[in-house]
């Protein structure tokens, strides 16, 4: 699944999408010069417009950090949490309303780090929601932190010497907790990513979609990476389609990123199985037993 | 008069929620709070409504905030150790004006302390836990009865101030198993959030309309797009940076309970009119001040009882009021010294202030009471 063909509707112009979706009166929006988290925002609102979501049945959910402004900009039921814990509360959004769309937008630290424990359950219980990473291998909101996603290796601000902790690839916790839709997009590559979210959406059950996404200001500078640009060409670089992957060695797949829907099953979707367990319920006692 | 039925605390904490509409719990098992867990996952998928056990404390009060988000009332429960953990969450919840009902079943602590004794140790940090200044509701029962009743008006309360309200029990309220009377269902006041019922887009969600005690709450799907955030905002939702944003926000966050005061605090007096001595208490002690009450009385030591139902708002002005004829107060309660502070605070030295505590797991006994009322004038003071 590449969606290079003319499957995905890129919605061009921007404007369209910002009018329609966006809040403007809240823009410009925090984010430095060159981040991608605008590029990841307008993916998510892109696949939300292809779609056709009920907007009003729409809820973003985010925590803490960078990535989690980006709630406040779209125009739907948003609500910007606490630090790594917007996994838990989506569950209850999801739970009290099974008709409402839920989508989560977290950073790195975010979900990998302080909401490591929320990521590995919602997993686990398949919840049907999706999240979209902004993984920028760095805690950009805080002045430049190494992260769990950071390299090894990498210089952060508390990593002077370079990070020595190992780095944590999402996909493989999230694949290994149980979630049913694993997909891993870039900024760079726009469409792809756009119908991977989408793909997301569709998916009844939990989908996670990681989204390789850079950090000129704090990661960038810190590791001589280059500006905005050099990044995305990196990106464009270093990911290769998860079909092209399948035939190339581990030798020659050191160092890149694989690109695409890394993983998808069947599983009953959790308030699903919860709305089923109270009509059973009733049936039982409306019989007399 | 609905039929006589033997309940535990923790049971009546868990019907009296569902009484009171709550249709999502979401927990994780901690002593000695787990039966609430347990009855609401066995009796709410009956009611329509539904149980997550969640993976840690932090996530069931998450849970719980985004299920009162969508409209639908919510509950968690713990003890303790979970209480800490939930504090986060609880600030969250004050400072977006999600109503909640947080149960902290209290055990000894500091940390594991002991899981299975009684304890009153959590109640300031009922007051103080999450950082910065907040508003607080917590109310405490002292019989299964009223644990039932409690957490009815707690979720009553949470639903028209639009904020989360503690419900601080004790386990000896929690594990005591008691006759009790419950009121008929269409004999139970329920209090609804007000719901903006036809969104306004334009609408500021966080504006106070005129004769309004707290902004009207759009659920989560109905319609009005606007945000939540736990940072400062103003009254559209949206986070700022003003300092007059910023200090109108905590004003009237925090006059929405003070200027209640009336409608939310409540509070119980025993043979206070010609008392000389007043025992302060609240929840579980109040079992053995009671009998020790009694036995003073034969005595001929005229002793009366101030208990404190609703803890957060501390009941100031009735104390104040119930104790202005009295020479000495004894401060009954399960921890080193914590509302003690409050009674000395209100008291402002104006009759002696005595305290009894047990922090340890043990239970202050009607003796433990009855000695220190018989004490003269020059006891220990603190």
């Amino acid at each position: 699944m590449e969606y290079l063909d003319d499957s995905v509707n890129l919605g061009r112009p921007s404007s369209n999408l910002i009018g329609k979706y966006m809040r403007t009166e809240h823009l410009p929006q925090i984010w430095c010069a060159g981040c991608s988290n605008g590029i990841v925002m307008r993916d998510v609102v892109q696949a939300i417009d292809n779609l056709h979501l009920d907007r009003d049945k729409t809820i973003i959910v985010s925590g803490i950090g960078c990535s989690s402004r980006a709630a406040g900009y779209m125009d739907f039921n948003t609500i910007h949490t606490t630090h790594g814990r917007a996994l838990a509360f989506a569950t209850g959004i999801k739970l009290a309303n099974p008709r409402l769309s839920v989508i989560v937008i977290a950073g790195d630290g975010d979900i990998a780090a302080i909401g490591g424990n929320h990521l590995i359950h919602a997993a686990r219980r398949n919840v049907g929601m999706t999240v979209v990473i902004m993984n920028n291998n760095i805690y950009g909101m805080t002045g430049g932190q190494f992260s769990p996603t950071t390299p090894t290796g990498a210089i952060g601000t508390t990593a002077p010497y370079g990070a020595l902790d190992r780095t944590f690839d999402i996909l493989n916790l999230a694949i290994g907790a149980g979630a049913t839709y694993a997909a891993r997009g870039s900024a760079f590559h726009v469409p792809q990513t756009i119908g991977l979210i989408q793909e997301g959406i569709r998916h009844k059950g939990f989908s996670i979609i990681d989204v390789v996404s850079t950090c000129p200001t704090y990661y960038g500078r810190a590791n001589k990476s280059g500006g905005a640009v050099d990044m995305l060409a990196w990106q464009r670089d270093n990911m290769v389609p998860i079909a092209k992957a399948a035939k190339m060695s581990p030798e020659e797949l050191k160092g890149k990123l694989v690109l695409g829907l890394l993983h998808q099953s069947e599983h009953p979707e959790y308030t699903e199985a919860y709305q089923e367990l109270i009509r059973h319920i009733d049936e039982v006692r409306s019989h007399g037993f | 008069m609905g039929k006589v039925v033997l309940m535990q605390g923790n049971e009546a904490c868990a019907e009296g929620a569902i009484a009171a509409g709550m249709r999502l719990y979401a927990g994780y098992p901690i002593t000695p709070s787990t039966e609430i867990a347990e009855i609401a996952a066995y009796r709410l998928p009956h009611v329509g409504g539904m149980f997550i056990q969640m993976e840690d404390e932090i996530a069931s009060i998450a849970c719980a905030i985004g299920a009162s988000v969508t409209g639908v009332k919510a509950m968690t429960a713990t003890s303790g150790p979970g209480f800490s953990l939930k504090q986060e969450n609880l600030g969250y919840a004050m400072m977006t004006e999600i109503p909640l009902v947080v149960v902290d079943v209290q055990r000894v602590g500091p940390s594991s302390g002991m899981p299975t004794s009684p304890a009153q140790g959590d109640v300031m940090m009922a007051r103080w836990g999450t950082h910065g200044d907040h508003p607080v509701i917590a109310l405490c029962p002292s019989s299964v009865k009223e644990t039932y009743e409690l957490t009815i008006r707690a979720f009553n309360l949470s639903e028209k101030y639009r904020t989360p309200v503690l419900l601080m029990m004790d386990e000896m309220i929690a594990h005591l198993r008691e006759g009790v009377v419950l009121p008929e269902p269409g004999m139970i006041e329920i209090v609804n959030r007000t719901s903006v019922v036809d969104p306004d887009p334009k609408r500021p969600p966080y504006q106070v309309e005129p004769g309004q005690l707290v902004p009207a709450m759009a659920p989560f799907g109905a319609g009005q797009r606007y945000n939540i955030t736990g940072l400062v905002h103003d009254e559209s939702g949206f986070p700022t940076n003003s300092k007059t944003a910023a200090e109108k926000l905590m004003n009237r966050l925090m006059h929405k309970i003070s200027d209640n005061y009336d409608d939310i605090v409540t509070h119980e007096e025993l043979g206070m009119e010609d008392a000389e001595i007043a025992i302060f208490c609240y929840g579980g002690t109040m079992r053995a001040a009671l009998t020790a009450m009694e036995e003073a009385r034969e005595k001929g030591i005229k002793c009366g009882i101030f208990r404190a139902i609703t803890l957060w708002p501390f009941p100031e002005k009735e104390l104040e009021k119930a104790t202005r004829h009295v020479r000495r107060i004894l401060v009954a309660e399960h921890n080193y010294g914590q509302m003690v502070l409050e009674v000395e605070r209100v008291v402002k030295g104006r009759c002696r202030v005595d305290f009894i505590g047990k922090y340890f797991g043990a239970v202050i006994a009607p003796a433990d009471i009855m000695k220190r009322l018989e004490e003269s004038n020059d006891g220990i003071s603190r």
